[in-house]
């Protein structure tokens, strides 16, 4: 119970910065709660058996090899970028923040939308990582935009 | 009372300066290890000083007997895709230049001539009577156009003593799955990147411009080959593979993750021509002491593979990725060294969550070119502690080894380029 409560303490105060931060720039729309205490437990788990055994434990990756999952714009940034990373996989080799990495991410599409959206939240709100949210919806929209392609 | 006391402290005192003093005259024309040894833990009687810290990805090295340095950097820095230091008398040495506008790992020195690998070339640079390169800037291209990948994309060299170069040519696959790496994705049948790559390819060390077309592949099934040297003592080509990945993560209804971060075997491979180390089709279970097939064509983790595949000369922990392999021909270590190989295991990631391995330099024993008796870590500590070690959060990793004229042991390191010099300063 006392680690449910200090989970929603530091994602309530992580909320509000955000919003700190954001505000200004756009009136922002009330941001939906999606990284619940349940989310985050979810997400540690596909984490655990999908993600863990290239981007390690602490979502630091291997040099040259697996791009960390911390301190970086892949994961902090653009949402749809990094939805279609899970749904189509890495093999561009391009640079990320000056390094490069020979591993190929294969696609990870055979996850269900909802968790797809678990452990994009929990990677987004772990190792230091404070963003928002990902919906299932959001992930939805986007499968079916590729596979009309 | 204070007299006393001074006594055991001025006994202590002459005790060392004493020690200090032959402390010096046993390294006497030779350098002297650093008073942490570089930090690196080692045997009784050997330390290590650090020759120079080169801010890059240092790779494969070669030592001149003039003590000129030539290290290859995995990628270009300013313009400069090899280093090359020249040695003080007390073994640090200073950067003096540099040539070779490419990217690479593989550099090896000899019969006159400078060998070095970009990921898709093999050039060479005459050298002068004191092993000075000529002309840096014209090398002549003795190999080009071969297959690169985003993986297994470096091209390691050794020569033999009849005029063959031998260049290793990675795959850019994990185990010739549909989808690399992929969940339960299936084996190609045939694997048809076996044709340019996954094995030793052999080209004559003087003819310019050769590719495929005038190479001959040497051995196969070998999904990526770094460390690899030739033995002196029964002519043959050594091999370190680096094993394949993810049985756990592509194959979770075969492999749990600890058997996943045991599996499959480093192996070192004594090759002649036509072997075939079996790629994608098996690998080799280190702890059944088997080949087995390959869950991408239709392993169970148990079915042994056909017996035409050789097996492995000495097979070692999963995953720790060797990267360097040295005949020690030298006159400074001790006895049970000569003619031994020192492995650079440059350390593990696909043991996760299982704690990492690796990042150090092993010894194998050889007796009249074979395996003989057990190997032993030789150097450790590349990591920093145990635990950057274990978390993969290595300080330094081991890359290259050479030989200096005196017998030294070189190593690279590819995270920070460190350059070590290890000696044996027990007589």
């Amino acid at each position: 119970m006392k680690r449910v409560l200090i989970i929603l303490l530091i994602l309530t105060t992580g909320g509000i910065k955000l919003s700190a931060q954001t505000k200004g720039k756009k009136a922002p729309a009330a941001k939906p709660k999606v990284v619940t205490g349940a989310v985050m437990a979810n997400g540690k788990k596909i984490y655990g058996q999908y993600c863990l055994a290239c981007h390690m434990a602490d979502g630091a990756g291997v040099p040259n090899m697996n791009p960390p999952l911390t301190k970086t714009s892949y994961v902090l940034g653009d949402k749809t970028r990094l939805i279609n990373i899970i749904l189509n996989g890495l093999s561009t080799g391009e640079e990320i923040d000056g390094e490069t990495y020979t591993n190929i991410m294969p696609p990870h599409n055979f996850l269900t939308d909802q968790e797809i959206a678990d452990v994009l939240s929990f990677v987004r709100n772990s190792f230091g990582n404070n963003a928002g949210g990902i919906l299932a919806a959001e992930v939805k929209t986007l499968r079916a935009k590729n596979t009309k392609k | 009372m204070k007299k006393i006391l001074l006594i055991p402290v001025l006994l202590s005192a002459l005790v060392f300066f004493t020690l200090y003093a032959f402390k010096d005259i046993s390294a006497l024309g030779g350098p002297k290890p650093d008073a942490d040894n570089v930090g690196l833990k080692l045997p009784e009687g050997f330390g290590a000083l650090k020759v120079a810290d080169l801010g890059a990805k240092a790779r494969h090295i070669v030592v001149t007997p003039q003590g000129t340095i030539y290290v290859k950097l995995a990628r270009v820095k300013d313009e400069k895709g090899i280093i090359v230091l020249k040695e003080n008398s007390d073994g640090r040495a200073q950067i003096t230049g540099g040539f070779g506008n490419y990217g690479g790992t593989g550099i090896y020195m000899k019969d006159g001539y400078l060998y070095a690998s970009s990921n898709k070339e093999v050039f060479r640079y005459k050298l002068n009577d004191k092993n000075e390169v000529i002309d840096p800037n014209n090398p002549e291209t003795i190999v080009k156009g071969l297959k690169m990948g985003r993986q297994h994309e470096t091209k390691s060299i050794v020569l033999d003593n009849d005029g063959n170069l031998y260049v290793n040519i990675g795959v850019p696959s994990n185990s010739c799955q549909e989808q690399d790496r992929g969940l339960r994705s299936p084996g190609i049948p045939g694997c048809p990147l076996l044709d340019s790559a996954a094995g030793i390819w052999q080209f004559k060390k003087d003819k310019l411009n050769q590719s495929y077309g005038e190479g001959v592949l040497y051995a196969t099934g070998l999904r990526n080959v770094v460390g690899l040297d030739w033995n002196q003592q029964n002519n043959q080509l050594f091999v370190m593979q680096h094993g394949r990945d993810n049985l756990n993560s592509s194959w979770p209804e075969i492999y749990d993750t600890k058997e996943s971060a045991e599996l499959p075997a480093e192996c070192l491979y004594a090759l002649k021509k036509g072997d075939n180390a079996g790629w994608p089709f098996m690998y080799y279970d280190g702890l059944q002491h088997k080949k087995i097939v390959a869950p991408e064509y239709g392993g169970d983790k148990k079915k042994e593979a056909d017996s035409k595949y050789i097996d492995p000369a000495v097979a070692y922990p999963a995953h720790m990725a060797p990267n360097g392999l040295l005949f020690y021909t030298g006159n400074m270590f001790p006895e049970k060294y000569k003619n031994g190989a020192f492995i650079a295991f440059h350390g593990s990631w696909n043991r996760a969550p299982e704690p990492q391995k690796g990042f150090f330099v092993v010894f194998q024993p050889f007796k009249n070119g074979k395996p003989y008796g057990d190997w032993e870590v030789f150097a450790d500590n590349f990591a920093g502690t145990p635990e950057k070690a274990a978390m993969n959060k290595a300080d330094h990793r081991p890359c290259g080894l050479a030989q200096g004229a005196d017998g030294s042991l070189y190593v690279t390191d590819d995270a920070k380029g460190t350059i070590y010099r290890i000696v044996y300063t027990k007589k």
